[in-house]
């Protein structure tokens, strides 16, 4: 193909005038091999396009499975959540029972405390009665 | 619509989704994801499908206005990092990737580009659509479209024959 009729193409390709089949015409000759040397700056750009358009997704598309994990995920992360709050309950009211059990000791400890000092003065008076009965029998 | 018939619509434009989706994302593995959840949207609402006269068209403004989202968001600040798909220039001898090299200079210039002139060059001169459907794929005025293309060919060329030159930039 002459290269005078390619460069009116290429004119017209930057334009963005082209029709669908110049534009083929164009790849054709820029991927054949045989290019004219002024014109094989553009061989890239079209040899570009062919490449690119063999490009393929390697992924196999699976419908479905993604969107039911992530309902499992809230179903998991609603048990985890109701299963916290339940024992986390239990936990406190334990928590509450043990503090209740320590603060009754205490103040039962303090009881018996005082109460043996009560003893311990109630045995001065004991003493008081001796010596009075001392006395009474001395007379 | 059963799955199989689901997927005998789809397949014959999904690697046209994921090249659009690479165009704009770049990373391949973006792509692959993009192109994934496309067709589960496309697959949750499946009942509807038939109601598009065109699934593919419609499929590719998805991917369009997905891709741009993508772009737009903030996860996706980092993405530039992420893509490792370039051929490693180092590790082949450097006579056998030249004649290669030219041609992925291409597709590194079309990087640079602005998002509307990739995807109006990738579905004009690697997929080859006509205006019309790019006109309506992309949401614009078939003139527009025009205007666009030439530009982006203009910016291609230029940076090429700069190459040219130059040598490898």
């Amino acid at each position: 193909m002459e290269s005078v009729n390619i460069e009116k193409l290429l004119e017209k390709y930057f334009e963005a005038t082209t029709t669908a089949a110049e534009e083929k015409q164009l790849k054709e000759y820029f991927t054949q091999g045989d290019v004219a040397p002024h014109l094989e700056q553009y061989a890239p750009m079209f040899s570009y396009f062919s490449v690119a358009k063999e490009e393929r997704s390697t992924r196999q598309v699976s419908l479905k499975t993604r969107r039911y994990i992530y309902q499992w995920v809230s179903v998991a992360a609603v048990a985890v959540i109701a299963l916290g709050v339940f024992f986390g309950r239990d936990y406190q009211e334990q928590k509450e029972a043990e503090f209740a059990y320590l603060e009754t000791r205490k103040a039962l400890t303090l009881l018996a405390a005082n109460l043996d000092r009560g003893t311990e003065k109630v045995a001065y008076l004991n003493e008081f009665e001796e010596a009075k009965q001392k006395i009474y029998k001395n007379n | 619509m059963t799955q199989s018939e689901f997927l005998n619509v789809v397949m014959p434009f999904k690697d046209k989704l994921y090249r659009l989706a690479k165009r704009l994302l770049v990373s391949s593995e973006e792509a692959e994801d993009a192109t994934q959840e496309i067709l589960m949207k496309l697959w949750s609402n499946n009942k509807s499908i038939g109601k598009y006269k065109n699934v593919e068209a419609f499929a590719m403004t998805m991917t369009k206005n997905f891709c741009l989202d993508r772009l737009k968001s903030k996860q996706s600040s980092n993405l530039k990092l992420v893509h490792s798909n370039y051929h490693d220039g180092a590790t082949s001898l450097q006579r056998q990737v030249e004649a290669k090299d030219s041609v992925s200079w291409v597709e590194r210039i079309m990087e640079d580009l602005p998002e509307q002139q990739k995807m109006v060059l990738q579905l004009r001169d690697v997929e080859e659509y006509d205006y019309d459907e790019i006109a309506k794929l992309l949401e614009m005025k078939p003139t527009a479209v025009r205007v666009t293309l030439s530009r982006a060919r203009k910016a291609v060329r230029e940076k090429l024959l700069e190459k040219h030159r130059y040598g490898i930039g």
